[in-house]
């Protein structure tokens, strides 16, 4: 069931009546039901598969909770008996022991992604190992079916159990609260990746109408809608067929990151609005994941602000831990006396940051495509890093020019297409393709080739181009807008017949420009498929 | 209270202003897929008639009601549509019935080759305009593809939204009005394009089995009409393509001699009836123009006349009356179409 079928509608707006229809008590256990019926929707088997994620972490978090309850009744009940050495070493088996929970935990679901999402890519190049040393030999393709959202609620899950490991959080003994935390249909598709430290508050809560609420929850839902259906899936048409052919190389291919670039934006952020909007109307608090990613002037702060739950997954729960881990602190040691200095410095954030990129790279996706974008998403970081010393000189010199608006404006713009250059890696089939369209833009860029007639082939006429420029002009005023506080609130302090028009307006448009319905294929969100 | 009045407003003008641009973006079926418009002309019908017919575009192009009725008297309609399936026939007959009881149902046995939904385009233009009622309902669930929605016939807006980067005048002009596209069902077309050997190219079925699908409609037909006493008659026309494979020749006749039904094969009849495919088609034998179908309407009112003995109603002053319009619009238009023939030298109107 994809979020922009009228299916989906249909079912959120039956959830939506019980919800406030049933005893508040039940509320939680109404939307754990919704979940897994959206989820079974999807996939009859696809619930046996969140359920083994969801009971493997719920027990080894319980099991870890209970071990450090335990030691730490045993420790405060024996304080006395105890010698230093005693506890110390007490304390070392029992880390042990709830170590060894985490990593069955961490192996096991990691292990279940690893056969669905990775088994296929792993015999690919162990083939292309085989054929590369002459061997005939060939492994045969699992061919297995990816369960929707594996990604988003395995990483979730194994936050969860980190959370309880490293005692950031109480382990939940309510095993279908925990269910549901794991499986919260609204995003379960596309994310947030939510930390359950911040879903909790607000998700096993009861939670009464309130009109305030469940309207802003519907605007930005609306809002979602308009972002996907008239402008992604609009544009789709022209960036699907760019990026198919060769023949599109030069100007187009500066083109197809500009278009490229919009669909994205309009497809992840609208998607990521209708997740949020939808648990709003629930009463349910999820996360932000984007806060103006475009208006970024560095690739460092564009990380910041796009997909940030994954951008801080990664860096709690890879990089931090890394960084800072027995291993790394010997190898920096090792370097400083080795090296000096300035290397041990570098060495462990070199190290951490390219792993983070090369996990990031390969939890996008089972392909060279997003390893080889995650990796040099780590060199531009470390690269820019490198050169900060030489900014500050240069913003130190010329104090005026870089604070100006035009300054500004370069610094977005160039870290637009820096980042629509990476994004080129998910959109051609392949490395190899990738870097000849990338150095066709170079060596045959001419925009003559960009003609009308070009244009029309691409399927939409002139008036859906026209849309697709109104939708994208909307798009950066109300970035613009949310500058300085949240947009909804300040439509909800004008007067009335403004804020009805503002609705009508929006909502007619996705009624009559959006790209749905029989004629338009049903396009999932780009981020479905991790 | 005053806000209540507001919120009552603000819902109805939105509800105004999506049932306004529903109208607006509705395919209006003038100059382009005419066959849309055909299914509500039915309803202007004020009288009832002695024969109905349903089916696609073998009846509602191969035969003539004004024919019928200027030899033999006899008042009939054509509810068809473009590739009308046997479930489509079925609820469009069963809708009929509730407004009128014929003496005789004419069903056009090729849409039996059909067993299952062809094209969401083919179920809007059959469906589009029927009445909303059980058997709509019923016809919408019997047809849909997979692709399709219940929500896309309930609110056609969420169909046809699109279309608002497409429109055209035709979409202003016939915004609030409609126009009439046939005479009693028949879709009138006077040209000639005469038939080729090999001009429609057609692959041999894998198994030519009829489908238990559209077998059971027809068997629904046939109880249909038991249940009004309503005689049934089952009939092929002469169109040469889609080609009419011996196979389910075989299992028609089966199928009428175990229900005590008649069934004419006009493609057996076309010596008979004098058809000349150099002369009669309009599209190289896939259809008949008006003089085929007026060849055609004469072989059928002639037997039913003869063997089902229906009465010549010329005589009755309200049915006469009702005829003279259609006459009169039948000969409109083929004066029209004869002249647009003469002065483009094809059909651009119709």
């Amino acid at each position: 069931m994809l979020l922009t079928s009228y299916n989906f509608v249909i079912f959120i707006l039956a959830c939506f009546v019980l919800y406030y229809l049933i005893p508040k008590k039940f509320q939680w256990v109404l939307l754990l039901a919704a979940s897994y019926v959206f989820y079974f929707m999807a996939g009859a088997f696809y619930p046996l598969f969140i359920l083994a994620t969801s009971i493997i972490t719920y027990f080894t978090a319980i099991w870890i909770a209970d071990r450090t309850a335990k030691d730490g009744e045993y420790l405060k009940t024996h304080r006395a008996e105890l010698s230093r050495e005693e506890k110390k070493a007490y304390r070392v088996r029992s880390n042990r022991v709830k170590k060894g929970y985490m990593l069955l935990g961490l192996l096991l679901c990691l292990g279940i992604l690893a056969v669905f999402k990775y088994a296929d890519f792993a015999v690919e190049n162990i083939n292309a190992l085989f054929a590369a040393f002459g061997s005939e030999r060939e492994l045969e393709y699992l061919d297995l079916l990816l369960p929707m959202g594996i990604s988003f609620y395995t990483f979730q899950s194994i936050g969860y159990l980190l959370d309880v490991y490293w005692e950031k959080t109480e382990a939940q003994r309510n095993l279908p609260k925990y269910m549901l935390f794991v499986s919260f249909f609204p995003q379960l598709i596309q994310g947030p990746i939510s930390r359950y430290s911040d879903l909790s508050k607000t998700l096993y809560e009861e939670h009464s109408f309130d009109w305030r609420n469940v309207r802003f929850g519907l605007e930005r839902v609306l809002w979602g809608y308009f972002k996907k259906l008239v402008v992604a899936d609009t544009i789709l048409a022209a960036v699907s067929v760019i990026i198919s052919d060769e023949y599109y190389s030069g100007a187009w291919v500066l083109l197809g990151i500009i278009f490229y670039g919009i669909e994205l934006y309009a497809d992840f952020t609208g998607g990521i609005d209708i997740t949020i909007g939808v648990a709003q109307v629930f009463g349910v608090k999820v996360q932000e994941n984007f806060i103006r990613p475009y208006f970024s002037k560095n690739i460092v702060e564009y990380w910041r602000r796009w997909h940030i739950s994954m951008g801080t997954w990664f860096r709690d729960y890879i990089f931090y831990p890394m960084s800072i881990s027995k291993s790394m602190n010997n190898l920096t040691k090792v370097c400083k006396n080795r090296f000096g200095k300035g290397v041990a410095k570098r060495v462990p954030v070199y190290l951490a940051t390219m792993v983070t990129w090369f996990a990031t790279g390969v939890w996008h996706g089972a392909s060279w495509n997003f390893i080889v974008w995650g990796l040099l998403n780590g060199v531009i970081i470390l690269i820019t890093g490198e050169l900060e010393p030489l900014y500050v000189r240069f913003r130190e010199k010329f104090p005026r020019l870089t604070t100006s608006v035009g300054y500004k404006g370069f610094q977005i713009l160039r870290t637009f297409f820096l980042m629509g250059c990476l994004r080129m890696l998910d959109c051609y089939q392949d490395v190899e393709m990738t870097f000849r369209m990338f150095i066709s833009m170079f060596r045959d860029f001419d925009p003559a080739v960009l003609t009308l007639e070009e244009f029309a082939e691409f399927g939409l006429n002139w008036q859906q181009y026209l849309v697709v420029f109104a939708g994208t002009v909307i798009m950066f005023l109300v970035s613009l807008a949310g500058r300085n506080g949240s947009v909804r609130e300040k439509i909800a302090a004008k007067p009335y017949v403004v804020r009805y028009g503002l609705f009508v307006i929006l909502f007619l448009s996705v009624i009559l420009f959006g790209s749905y319905g029989v004629g338009f294929d049903a396009t999932q969100f780009i981020y479905n498929q991790f | 209270m005053k806000i209540w009045i507001r919120r009552v407003v603000s819902v109805l003008l939105v509800i105004a202003l999506l049932l306004g641009l529903q109208r607006l973006v509705e395919p209006k079926y003038v100059t382009e897929f005419k066959e849309g418009g055909f299914t509500a002309e039915y309803y202007k019908e004020t009288m009832g008639h002695e024969v109905l017919m349903v089916g696609d575009c073998e009846l509602y192009e191969n035969f003539s009601p004004v024919t019928m009725w200027q030899k033999y008297g006899i008042t009939s309609y054509i509810r068809g549509s473009a590739q009308q399936l046997t479930w489509h026939s079925y609820y469009l007959l069963k809708e009929a019935l509730k407004r009128e009881t014929p003496d005789v149902v004419v069903f056009n046995v090729l849409e039996l080759i059909y067993d299952e939904p062809q094209r969401e385009e083919y179920n809007r233009v059959t469906l589009d305009r029927m009445k909303w009622s059980a058997e709509k309902v019923g016809a919408i669930r019997a047809s849909m593809t997979e692709e399709e929605h219940m929500l896309d016939y309930i609110f056609p807006l969420l169909r046809y939204h699109s279309r608002i980067t497409q429109l055209t005048e035709e979409d202003i002009e016939y915004y609030a009005k409609d126009t009439q596209r046939t005479i009693a069902g028949y879709y009138m077309r006077v040209d000639v394009e005469p038939y080729e050997e090999g001009a429609w190219p057609e692959e041999e079925p894998e198994d030519f089995t009829l489908g238990d699908n559209a077998m059971g409609y027809l068997d629904k037909i046939v109880q249909l009409c038991n249940d009004k006493g309503i005689r049934l008659l089952l009939v092929k026309a002469p169109s040469i393509s889609p080609i009419w494979y011996d196979e389910w020749e075989e299992q028609i006749e089966d199928y009428a001699a175990e229900n005590g039904l008649d069934y004419i094969n006009f493609l057996e009849l076309v010596d008979e009836i004098g058809i000349d495919y150099e002369e009669d088609t309009y599209d190289e034998g896939l259809h008949m123009n008006l003089s085929g179908a007026e060849k055609c309407a004469d072989y059928l009112g002639n037997f039913l006349s003869e063997e089902y003995g229906l009465a010549d109603l010329r005589e009755d002053a309200a049915t006469a009356a009702d005829w003279e319009e259609k006459v009169q619009f039948y000969e409109e238009m083929k004066a029209a179409q004869y002249e647009e023939l003469e002065e483009y030298g094809e059909i651009v109107s119709y």
